[in-house]
């Protein structure tokens, strides 16, 4: 039976090659808990044995029973009855296969009932099961909220929430957005009561909801009065009763099988997480940039499904004698389509390390408060690349994935329209990951500063300073060049000094970044391996080209955009 | 006691993932060109011992007879939760057919001491036999009931199931203990459970029967004298069965014949399977 872990041979490539021992050692702490718990490891190998078992686990309920009800779960979708949501019984069923298999505690730590997993290794999980459904990945990845209760949360609601997520009893729900607060989350209006007996009550409404029928919501909500802004909101924990009331779901494009809730709190009963005030600014970007790396690792599981169903069907049809694989305009699509999977994949293991080490980091440091001060300048240092990689990731792999669905169906042409083949679905699954967690264009506005204050450049003097790259010369030669458009380009926006121009091209800046950091991190797999230097020297010539082009874009100091486009969409003369 | 359940898995060639170099030149299997997997059916049979379990909050010893290597299916029994695993191993087991295989378990049953139910899978699909329950039920003298596909009820005494037969179901009542064989109908059998794999992943043939460090568990590997059995009951000379000669059949498809779907069509149908004796 296919394994999506072992039939993966690049997820394998970076499973083997991939330096985690740094991670394994902040994640196991001197390996502490070797006696305390039977399936704590005892060393590095072993928790490496671990986490591989893990990925063959998920990459076996993956393929074999997620993936063969993605088709049904998309056609009977989510049903609305009676004020509740009922899911399709596969959805269930494929949850309930998670449950057994101990899947749903990813990173809660042992003693809450986990099984203590990086982030890096849940995400490579993460994207096996998109590649089977998609949708199945909101209720599987939404377990990822106990990991915000498991960093702000008091120890009374770590105890009380976390073996429940643990044991796959509940399911969770991140309750930020409203009808007036999308990507602009500080207008949030959900008001959060204190009451007499040191309670709170939460009133009002929450829209978009993912799995907001979920047991339990993280729910941010406006809880110092008269505050305006992002310092007025908390975050709350709340347990679903019958003081909140689902008003309707949302019918959409794709991912049929996760619901999308319209949510009424009457009153409802909630605890606050953490302390007041940092609901937006602290806990809800901890919660989204865990969620973001996570839709991205959704939208490359959807991309390898598109790729893979797109190369079987060029390989088998026949058109004027021969299968359309050998075409040039197919084989060009089908080797692009691979080259960026592989290139998000590296990007996004490189971004799921660095917050790793984040986490990891913070954790010692609550733990030995006093190794602080020789620890917090690292601590600083990876909460800077988090912050940068996190928006690369997702707003380079969900494009990259829309346009391999894209792709997909090309090749597949008139059938790949019809609900016959599984492109379609995939096609339209893959449009929510640009939007959702935050658009394509908030990632940018989060990604620019990173790009030009010289964190992007610092990483990759990282890059040139810890590797060799004598045995790939003609690829570190590409990846410098690109480098140095990038700076150019920098160089020319930092110097003029014009607010409007910066915004007009920050989009163009981070693609030119995000490229360049994966030019770099490509040339390093192929130091690795014979196969990574063909699909490297592939990228980076086609970065290359693009590389020169936007930068001689920057460079024109062309504004006909800017000066033109209120006349043109207002049909001024 | 609680409710104790006893299930006979067995490790088996993969025969669905078969090669090019599968068969040897005598027709044998060549199990070395195989990957060895646990019998599909024996899964459903552990499936639903472990659904039992939980209704009855009962216990689960899972048996096998085979070689050292057959531990790796007693550690994917142990990944999905059952308390006690048995290795049943010895030279003198050799060349058992079902009738001294079926001895060898009946003995290790009896030894592992009472019992309620006893779980098997339907067939094990190297040989597809399906004796060896029976047979084992047979010797144990006690109630069978063979090809269920699902289970109704659980009582404090009696269990009622249904079974496929020839030409559709019946659903059965019996006393405990019992003997049943599950088909793959059944039930989806459950994944291994990632923390009991890291719990159980390092038991080797080795560390059965020592006193091992799990406290949930038991991993125990006996012998033709730990289970009372009599050497001639046991493989070659235990096994009636002889396999005289292995022929390589290729079948083929005859000519076919299109039948018009006219009265006369059918009518032409119906002479010729009279004739050739497939009705009446």
């Amino acid at each position: 039976m296919p394994n999506f872990y072992s039939d993966n041979s690049d997820i394998l490539f970076h499973f083997n090659n991939m330096n985690i021992s740094e991670i394994i050692n902040l994640k196991e702490d001197n390996f502490s808990e070797k006696d305390d718990f039977l399936h704590a490891p005892q060393n590095e190998a072993d928790a490496m044995d671990n986490y591989n078992k893990v990925l063959e686990v998920v990459g076996n309920i993956a393929s074999g029973f997620i993936a063969p009800r993605a088709a049904n779960v998309d056609r009977d979708g989510i049903v609305f009855e009676n004020g509740e949501v009922i899911f399709p019984e596969n959805i269930l069923d494929s949850f309930e296969k998670t449950k057994q298999a101990d899947l749903t505690g990813f990173s809660i730590p042992r003693k809450y009932g986990g099984i203590q997993i990086p982030i890096t290794v849940y995400i490579m999980a993460v994207e096996m099961i998109s590649r089977a459904d998609a949708s199945f990945m909101n209720i599987f990845g939404l377990q990822g909220i106990s990991d915000t209760i498991l960093k702000f949360g008091s120890e009374e609601q770590k105890l009380k929430y976390l073996p429940l997520f643990a044991s796959g009893s509940v399911m969770g729900s991140m309750a930020l957005t409203e009808p007036d607060a999308g990507s602009d989350l500080q207008a949030a209006m959900l008001k959060a009561s204190l009451k007499d007996d040191n309670t709170w009550e939460l009133s009002g409404v929450k829209r978009f909801i993912t799995n907001g029928c979920a047991e339990i919501s993280l729910v941010m909500a406006r809880s110092e009065k008269g505050h305006i802004g992002g310092r007025g909101l908390s975050l709350f924990i709340y347990r679903r009763d019958d003081k909140m009331k689902i008003r309707r779901i949302e019918h959409k494009l794709g991912i049929h099988g996760s619901p999308t809730c319209e949510l009424q709190f009457n009153n409802a009963p909630a605890e606050l997480l953490g302390k007041r005030k940092l609901g937006l600014i602290k806990y809800t970007m901890h919660l989204m940039n865990l969620a973001r790396l996570a839709v991205a690792a959704q939208a490359l599981g959807i991309a390898e499904a598109a790729y893979r169903e797109s190369l079987s069907y060029a390989k088998k049809r026949v058109q004027f004698k021969k299968p359309i694989y050998e075409f040039s305009a197919i084989f060009e699509m089908l080797t692009l389509m691979k080259v960026n999977i592989e290139a998000s994949r590296t990007l996004l293991y490189e971004a799921s390390r660095c917050v790793d080490i984040k986490d990891g980091l913070e954790n010692k440091i609550e733990k030995y408060p006093e190794k602080k001060k020789d620890l917090q300048k690292k601590l600083k240092k990876y909460a800077k690349y988090s912050a940068l990689l996190t928006p690369f990731v997702k707003s380079y792999i969900a494009e990259m994935s829309n346009k391999i669905c894209y792709d997909a169906i090309q090749i597949h042409a008139g059938v790949g329209y019809t609900c016959e083949f599984a492109v379609e679905r995939l096609y339209r699954d893959a449009r929510i990951t640009s939007i959702y967690e935050g658009t394509t264009q908030l990632q940018i506005l989060a990604a620019i500063g990173g790009v030009t204050d010289g964190t992007l450049l610092e990483i990759i003097n990282s890059y040139e300073n810890n590797h060799d790259f004598n045995n790939v010369s003609e690829l570190i030669a590409g990846a410098r060049y690109i480098r140095s458009q990038l700076e150019l380009s920098i160089n020319y926006i930092k110097e003029k000094k014009d607010i409007k121009y910066q915004e007009y091209h920050s989009a163009r800046l981070v693609l030119l970044g995000t490229e360049t950091m994966i030019s770099y991190l490509m040339t390093i797999d192929a130091l690795k391996s014979e196969a990574k230097k063909k699909t490297a020297a592939l990228f980076i010539s086609t970065a290359k080209n693009q590389a020169e082009s936007i930068t001689r874009f920057i460079l024109s100091n062309d504004q006909n955009l800017l000066n033109y486009y209120n006349d043109i969409l207002n049909d001024n003369p | 006691m609680g409710f104790n359940i006893v299930v006979t898995v067995k490790q088996v060639p993969d025969t669905h993932n078969v090669s090019g170099n599968a068969m040897k030149e005598d027709g044998t299997i060549n199990r070395s060109a195989l990957p060895a997997i646990f019998n599909p059916e024996d899964l459903n049979a552990l499936e639903e011992a472990l659904k039992i379990k939980k209704i009855t909050d009962g216990n689960i010893t899972a048996i096998t007879m085979g070689p050292a290597s057959a531990v790796d299916i007693l550690k994917e029994c142990l990944y999905r939760g059952v308390d006690k695993v048995i290795l049943v191993s010895d030279k003198k087991f050799a060349g058992s057919d079902t009738l001294a295989t079926s001895y060898i378990l009946k003995s290790a049953i009896e030894k592992n001491g009472n019992f309620d139910l006893i779980l098997c899978g339907r067939q094990a699909i190297d040989g597809d036999t399906a004796q060896v329950g029976p047979q084992i039920a047979e010797k144990l003298d006690i109630n069978q009931i063979t090809n269920i596909f699902q289970t109704v009820k659980i009582s404090k005494n009696s269990i009622t199931v249904k079974r496929e037969t020839d030409t559709g179901a019946e659903i059965v009542k019996s006393r405990f203990p019992v003997l049943l064989t599950v088909t793959s109908d059944t039930n989806e059998p459950r994944p291994p459970s990632v923390k009991l794999i890291m719990t159980y992943k390092k038991l080797k043939a080795d560390d059965f029967s020592k006193k091992i460090s799990f406290p949930d568990i038991s991993a125990e590997k006996w012998n033709i004298n730990s289970i009372n059995a009599e050497e001639s009951k046991c493989g070659f000379s235990g096994s009636p069965t002889k396999v005289v000669k292995v022929d390589n059949v290729v079948l083929t498809t005859g000519r076919a014949k299109m039948i018009s779907n006219t009265d006369d069509g059918i009518n032409t149908l119906f002479r010729e399977l009279n004739q050739n004796h497939v009705f009446g």
